[in-house]
């Protein structure tokens, strides 16, 4: 990449910078979009080893930071006016490849751009690419991938290589090993939050409803939601407000008027309630872990706060009622990729032939696992037994958290029960992996927002994320509250020094 | 072949019982989720949106004017309107199905309970239950004899409204079926919802038909498909009572199947079996959340319903004291009835007689001939108020009746009005005493031996002369005066 190359120093400042002293640095022309966005590329370059992009746009994000450069000097520019981003791959990019990281959807080019990406482009945001992820979002280690799995910059010191946890892999991988300045994902069950925790970054996932989901390729409708991985908490409410906002096109996005949410930042959370449920005190669960939890109730309480022990009771049913409904979701949603009018197609004598063909090659393992259990679930004869006694459930668990926000106003728990994982220690059996999603699981059934913050490390000196689960469409009491954990556990000078 | 309600076998009657199923494509500029337009015969898979194809990440938004158009058919029906309804995804694979799922609407349908009254050749009416109206998406169309082994795509219609509309197996008859099924098209070509155009596929009709020996529980039923206009409908039912009471007499047992109606032979036969029998996997479509409306919309589209066809039947028995049979036959289509009202509207005497000649003209002269030369009402070239005036023509007694004849006729061919032909032909009746009297005189002298003959008592020939002077007046002459001379001359 020498026509890339940027003076080493500059691009080791550049980036490990934050979306908003990047966005600052553009402003006061310490460097151009072109510099920032070179100095990305170049570095994506450096680090192909991590697997964490699918597709790197070189010669669109040069274009795009060329413009940027153009409307800055005009004193035009937009919010994210050259900032580079990672776009997961489950995003449509409009003649931009798009995949979910599927062979299905190999060389599938969208005509359209997603209303999340488009929200990004219109506020001035350059795309370096597309990030791996599992495929169609079905994983929490990035495993799942058709295009191989991707390696967290993390390393433990046994330097085995770890996962940078799923399904938004590649994106975490890519904001914490300097391969962009923050990046777009997904949250269905976890998918936002789990790896942003294993790779010391802040994972958001928004309220049901609050980020358009047009355009985004569908995996559980009900529970999918995009959202931020970013290096701190500013970036994420910055993110966030370009993203968000009601969508004509998605009968499920809400009319809701969206807040600045970085003017939260600041309030701190002096009088806040916090709930601490006792059902995600797990059996089992590693002192490192509980550990963390308790540091993070005397930050709270030291800012201000005040700790209220709530119960969730219905908790312990989350995991598999999610485990019911999401495959149910999916079996409907990928039944689209039936290798008749695009991606991949295997031939057949017949159209079932076609469709056995295709779909047997195009889906990976552990997508097919969970088209079987969604047909099964929906299935006469089952369908009242798993997908109705599922949706009762997953009203319970709900409710549990309406009762809860009568008397607190935010919740904290860990994010993960345990830290990243080394590649070759990933579980066999996939009820074992499905555990990794235990704590994020329920604010997904609930619709609710909740964020990870970095908060400290593992025994084995890895990061470690805690989780706030806020009442619907109040992102910004996320905000204030990991504002404090975050000042709190002082964990972005960990994030230079760590990153390889 | 059917009487009324019992099919005779050789074993005794059988008692025929068939439910609708009515497919109802919703008259909409665009499709039920998505923006695409919905003009019949366009182009093969040029009305199709990301939506409709099922591209990644596509997303369904309702229509809100499919919406508006259910529940006013709900209306229509008599039926309650649901105000939460839920829209489903019924799941199966097929080629033309781009999503691998339609949606519909399963257990929450935006209609209930209804019904219609039909009327019978008899005279008598019927009510018949209705089950409930649901709006669904249509399927893409499958063309498999443009290629030896390619089967093509067209996607146009696919993702087009249409309403469900579900009768109890309270039908008995073809004759049920058919008047049903007319009814049914009448409301909805009333309200503007459907075009109910059977032959273009914007309306169609699953027939499900069963048999059971009087008072026994159900029988097995087939669904019948494929059967697309009313001749057809009636055909199919007649045809597939006929075989399941064969089959029942001679021991067998009906199968639960889909049969397919082949118009050319009128006969149906069963679909190509496929092997496996379809669990649709029915669950509530994540990306729509329930459709609630609003009570006072739903009432608004309420107060602004048209009157219907029942209504307009009965008002026009009240108002002119139609015959039954007039009405409906009026009713039956509102291209009719706004042209028969025009027409009234225009009529100098609104005298019941007067009116009843009109609704003669109306469905005798005027639909004979627009049959005739296959036209409709929208390219009549005889206006309702043209003839409105033919009639007044005739209550005036400036024409009679048969002259009418002559005068329509002319009418049908130049498009100009009664009154203005009349007089340039010279048309106009004859009635002046004196004038007919003469002519009476010199045909009665002219035929002294008819005369005689008529007078010893071949009454039939008083025919004779009121045609002899009607040949001579070029049937001018009043009808009413020549009777009346001829009855003082011959005694």
């Amino acid at each position: 990449m020498t026509n890339l190359a940027v003076k080493p120093s500059l691009k080791n400042d550049l980036i490990h910078l934050t979306l908003a002293e990047a966005r600052r640095g553009l402003e006061e022309k310490k460097f151009s979009a072109v510099e920032l966005t070179k100095a990305y590329l170049d570095s994506m370059g450096e680090h192909r080893h991590l697997n964490a992009y699918i597709l790197e746009t070189l010669e669109q994000a040069l274009e795009q930071a060329k413009e940027c450069d153009m409307r800055l000097a005009k004193g035009e520019g937009r919010s994210l006016e050259g900032i580079p981003l990672a776009m997961k791959d489950l995003f449509c990019t409009k003649g931009i490849q798009t995949t979910a990281a599927s062979h299905i959807l190999e060389g599938f080019i969208p005509p359209y751009e997603s209303t999340v990406s488009d929200n990004l482009k219109k506020a001035g945001t350059v795309t370096l690419g597309k990030t791996n992820m599992d495929e169609f979002a079905m994983g929490s280690a990035n495993i799942t991938s058709y295009f191989g799995n991707v390696i967290n910059p993390w390393k433990r010191a046994d330097g085995k290589d770890l996962t940078p946890g799923g399904s938004s892999g590649g994106t975490a991988a890519a904001v914490a090993g300097g391969l962009a300045v923050a990046g777009t994902a997904t949250d269905t069950g976890g998918s936002i939050r789990q790896p942003a925790a294993f790779t010391g970054l802040v994972g958001l996932k928004p309220t049901y409803g609050r980020c358009s989901r047009w355009g985004m390729v569908a995996f559980a409708s009900s529970l999918d939601q995009a959202g931020t991985i970013t290096r701190d908490v500013r970036d994420s409410a910055l993110m966030l407000k370009v993203m968000a906002g009601y969508d004509p096109k998605d009968a499920t996005s809400a009319h809701v008027e969206v807040p600045d949410f970085a003017k939260a930042l600041e309030l701190g959370v002096k009088g806040l309630k916090v709930g601490i449920p006792k059902e995600y005190h797990l059996e089992g669960m590693p002192e490192d872990i509980l550990n963390l939890w308790e540091q993070g109730k005397k930050w709270l309480v030291e800012a201000g706060a005040e700790l209220v022990d709530i119960s969730l009771p219905h908790t312990k049913y989350s995991l598999p009622t999610y485990y019911v409904l999401a495959p149910a979701e999916a079996s409907a949603n990928l039944a689209r990729y039936d290798g008749v009018r695009y991606g991949l197609r295997v031939p057949g004598k017949t159209l079932d032939e076609l469709y056995e063909n295709t779909r047997s090659e195009g889906f990976g393992e552990e997508v097919q696992r969970r088209i079987l259990i969604g047909t099964y679930v929906l299935s006469a004869g089952y369908y009242d037994a798993y997908y109705l006694k599922a949706q009762k459930v997953r009203r319970l668990i709900a409710q549990d958290f309406e009762l809860a926000y009568q008397k607190v106003d935010v919740i904290l728990t860990p994010t993960t029960p345990s830290a990243a994982f080394a590649l070759d220690e990933k579980p066999t059996d996939p009820v074992v992996m499905y555990l990794n999603d235990v704590l994020t699981v329920p604010a997904n059934l609930a619709g609710l927002p909740a964020i990870s913050v970095p908060a400290g490390f593992s025994k084995d000196n890895l990061p470690l994320g805690l989780q706030l689960i806020g009442p619907a469409f109040d992102e910004n009491v996320l905000f204030r509250t990991a504002r404090v954990l975050e000042d709190a556990a002082q964990f972005k000078s960990f994030l230079r020094g760590h990153a390889s | 072949m059917t009487n009324r309600y019992f099919y005779e076998g050789t074993t005794g009657p059988w008692e025929l019982v068939i439910g609708l199923e009515v497919h109802a494509q919703v008259i909409s500029q665009s499709k039920l989720f998505s923006g695409a337009a919905t003009d019949f015969g366009a182009e093969p898979n040029t009305q199709v949106s990301f939506v409709d194809a099922a591209m990644p990440g596509m997303l369904p938004v309702i229509n809100k004017i499919c919406v508006e158009e259910a529940v006013r058919t709900g209306f229509g029906i008599n039926a309650e309107i649901n105000l939460t309804s839920v829209f489903d995804r019924k799941n199966y694979f097929y080629a033309d199905l781009p999503s691998g799922y339609q949606i519909s609407q399963n257990d929450r349908p935006i209609v209930g309970k209804g019904h219609l009254d039909i009327e019978l050749e008899d005279g008598t009416t019927r009510r018949i239950g209705i089950t409930r109206l649901h709006l669904e998406q249509d399927a893409g169309k499958s063309i498999h004899d443009q290629h030896p082994e390619k089967s093509y795509i067209d996607l146009n219609r696919c993702g087009v409204a249409l309403m469900e509309i579900v009768s109890e197996p309270d039908i008995r008859s073809s004759e049920e079926a058919a008047a049903y099924v007319r009814k049914l098209r009448s409301i909805v070509r009333c309200l503007g919802t459907c075009d109910g155009n059977m032959d273009q596929g914007s309306m169609r009709v699953d027939v499900n038909v069963s048999v059971r020996k009087p008072g026994s529980p159900l029988g097995t039923r087939a669904e019948i498909k494929n059967v697309n206009s009313i001749k057809f409908l009636a055909q199919a039912i007649d045809y597939e009572a006929e075989r399941q009471v064969a089959i029942l007499e001679e021991g067998g047992e009906i199968l639960q199947e889909t049969r397919l109606f082949d118009s050319a032979k009128g006969t149906t036969r069963p679909m190509r079996s496929k092997e496996h029998a379809h669990d649709y996997r029915y669950f509530p479509d994540p990306d729509l959340p329930p459709l609630v409306l609003d009570a006072a919309w739903v009432e608004e589209i309420r107060k602004t319903m048209p009157e219907l066809p029942d209504a307009k039947k009965a008002r026009l028995m009240k108002d002119y004291e139609l015959p039954a049979y007039d009405a409906s036959i009026i009713v039956a289509e509102t291209e009719t009835a706004v042209y028969f009202e025009a027409a009234v509207k225009t009529l100098k005497s609104k005298d019941p007689k007067a009116v009843k000649l009109l609704a003669n003209w109306l469905i005798g002269d005027l639909f004979g001939a627009l049959n005739r030369e296959d036209k409709t009402l929208e390219t009549c070239p005889i206006s309702e108020i043209h003839l409105a005036g033919l009639v007044d023509q005739i209550v005036e007694g400036v024409i009679s009746g048969k002259i009418a004849k002559d005068v329509f006729v002319r009418m049908w061919e130049t498009g100009k009005d009664a009154a203005s032909l009349i007089e340039e032909h010279g048309l106009k009746q004859l009635s002046d005493e004196g004038a007919i009297l003469s002519i009476v005189d010199k045909i009665l002298d002219e035929n002294p031996k008819m005369v005689e003959d008529y007078k010893s008592g071949k009454d039939k020939l008083f025919g004779f002369f009121v045609g002899q002077v009607m040949k001579v007046t070029e049937g001018k002459a009043s009808p009413e005066v020549v009777n009346k001379l001829l009855k003082e001359k011959l005694g």
